[in-house]
């Protein structure tokens, strides 16, 4: 099963190809791409098996998850399944299918689980504050010429910089 | 013409696998530009590797590219897509929190997924984080919800803001991305010479780059060029999809149905007066908006009313009804979902309820009550007005 690791593809044609599909997820669906919208829906089914009552009383999560309505049944929970397995076939193919853990060279396995889940929540919080994630609201609004989408996107980058010189010794040398 | 409804075109299984694949060519196209790893994502941050932004920005283009060509020479109806709402506080806020929380993590919600499929335990870690913060933030909510409600300006367009054109918008939008290719090139090159010594393949491959950008800047001078259809040349493409609703009267609406819809508090009612200001000073509806047809090819007037709640319902009133049929044309390809006209305009008004009383008193024309339904036969008219939600899917991502 293992396969050859092959270089990744060139930024500019993985691009387009992502340009490809968000046009034609408009062309079909009315809407572009997205991940945070599912993974809030996870959450909330996820907090459904712990307790119905409370899910009812949060409005966000109500809103999603009231009473015997599933959180789950939804075209954004495919389109979040989908990328995994689109993900997961690629990842395949090209070699790249291993249990490994990304991190900077000065850090610890653990120190890099640590931080990662901590940027997680962050960004988990941020994407439903901003109502989208980078692929949700900065690619697809983007696309669109949505205003809020990019003053978003630039507000993205802008706080990567931002925090990026104190937190160099995750990444760097 | 595009767009097409899948799912309620195809159903549910059909439709969600339509979806599903749809994601399936998003995670492939994360996958194989890198995005599965962290470490190559975060050097976006530390300008050593610009294949983020890169991608990312041809991303947009691409897709912005192919939706108003498509839309300039009628094969797509803009809108009908769902643009996200400008909310500008929260979307500056959350795009801060989100960079900080970007260059921590490593990723973004879209490519820890593809991270975790790809058997990365960071990634599946950072993952489990968004979902942990997902519902943090709608436990705590409720302590800023007045932030989160605040500046919002719904469908509101960089073009719109800019008070430029769609195309010459879509024109600066390619020539500001290529300028951030060739700044990202510049700047890897710059590192890869101090750390390495060797040139960056920008070099070898000047003359496919100059020759896409070309590209790309053509198809946006087309776009320009042909700019986007104004509702008069939108009609005539999309005359098929809708005329059917004016030649079986469906949009047609009896003044009794106007009248139950006036005082039904469930329904946001606007109406439009077409008649000349000196009929409609002489008598209006109450609440009546007097305005020209011309009034309603103008984008930025109408979006209020295609912006309008899914409760929302706009009823045409005219001397004739070749005047309300032209208004409900210009609207309805302008992405207005409930749109009505009275028949006959004013015409029948006074006849039919000049001389109605109710407790015995007579009732005050401009605004008549609910209670005059009663004094009609319950077949006097067919209901015609169905309130519908048009607005498509939406909140992928919110």
């Amino acid at each position: 099963m293992r396969r050859t690791l092959k270089p990744f593809t060139n930024p500019y044609l993985a691009g387009t190809i992502l340009g490809i599909v968000l046009f034609l997820a408009f062309a079909l669906t009315h809407s572009g791409l997205g991940a945070s919208g599912a993974i809030g829906r996870i959450q909330v089914s996820m907090t459904k098996v712990v307790s119905q009552n409370h899910v009812d009383k949060v409005g966000t999560f109500a809103a999603i998850g009231a009473g015997d309505r599933n959180p789950l049944d939804h075209a954004s929970v495919l389109l979040l399944l989908g990328t995994f397995v689109g993900g997961m076939i690629s990842a395949w193919y090209n070699g790249r299918m291993k249990l490994e853990i990304f991190k900077g060279p000065k850090i610890s396995n653990p120190q890099r689980l640590i931080f990662a889940l901590i940027g997680g929540i962050i960004m988990g919080y941020g994407a439903r504050f901003a109502r989208g994630c980078t692929s949700g609201q900065a690619l697809t609004g983007g696309a669109v010429l949505s205003f809020g989408s990019w003053v978003f996107m630039f507000c993205v980058f802008g706080g990567g910089y931002a925090m990026a010189y104190f937190v160099r010794r995750l990444w760097t040398n | 013409m595009l767009p097409i409804d899948v799912l309620a075109d195809l159903g549910k299984p059909l439709g969600y696998l339509v979806f599903f694949l749809i994601g399936a060519g998003f995670g492939f196209a994360l996958e194989i530009a890198g995005f599965g790893d962290s470490r190559r994502l975060a050097a976006q941050f530390y300008l050593k590797d610009m294949t983020v932004l890169k991608t990312m920005f041809t991303g947009i283009l691409v897709a912005c590219l192919l939706i108003f060509l498509s839309s300039s020479i009628g094969v797509l109806d803009f809108s009908q897509l769902v643009v996200n709402e400008t909310y500008l506080w929260p979307g500056i806020i959350g795009g801060l929190i989100m960079g900080v929380g970007f260059v921590i993590g490593g990723y973004c919600p879209g490519t820890s997924l593809v991270s975790a499929a790809s058997l990365k335990i960071d990634g599946f870690v950072f993952l489990s984080g968004t979902v942990i913060g997902a519902g943090v933030f709608g436990e705590t909510i409720k302590y800023f919800e007045d932030l989160w409600y605040s500046s919002y300006k719904g469908r509101y367009l960089v073009s719109d803001s800019l008070d430029w054109s769609i195309g010459a918008t879509v024109l600066g939008v390619t020539i500001l991305a290529l300028v951030f290719f060739y700044a990202a090139e510049k700047t890897e090159e710059f590192f890869r010479k101090k750390e390495t010594g060797e040139p960056w393949s920008w070099k070898i491959t000047k003359r496919s780059y100059i020759f896409s950008a070309i590209v790309l800047v053509l198809t946006a001078i087309v776009i320009l060029v042909i700019g986007q259809p104004d509702p008069i040349r939108k009609w005539k493409m999309m005359e098929s999809k809708y005329s059917e609703q004016l030649t079986s009267k469906a949009v047609f609406i009896h003044p009794l149905e106007y009248v139950k819809t006036n005082n039904d508090a469930s329904i946001k009612l606007i109406t439009l007066d077409l008649r000349t200001a000196s009929e409609f000073d002489a008598f209006h509806i109450f609440g009546a908006v007097n305005l020209k047809l011309d009034n309603l090819l103008d984008p930025k007037f109408v979006s209020q009313y295609a912006q309008l709640p899914t409760n929302g319902v706009v009823i045409l009133i005219a001397d004739k009804d070749e005047v309300s049929v032209k208004a409900w044309e210009y609207l309805k390809v302008q992405g207005v979902v409930n749109v009505y006209i009275l028949e006959n305009g004013l015409q029948n008004w006074t006849k039919l309820f000049g001389n109605l009383k109710v407790h015995g008193k007579p009732i005050n024309l401009s605004s008549p009550p609910s209670d005059i339904l009663e004094l009609f036969p319950k077949n006097t008219y067919t209901p015609k007005i169905k309130v519908s939600c048009k607005k498509h899917g939406g909140g992928l991502c919110g």
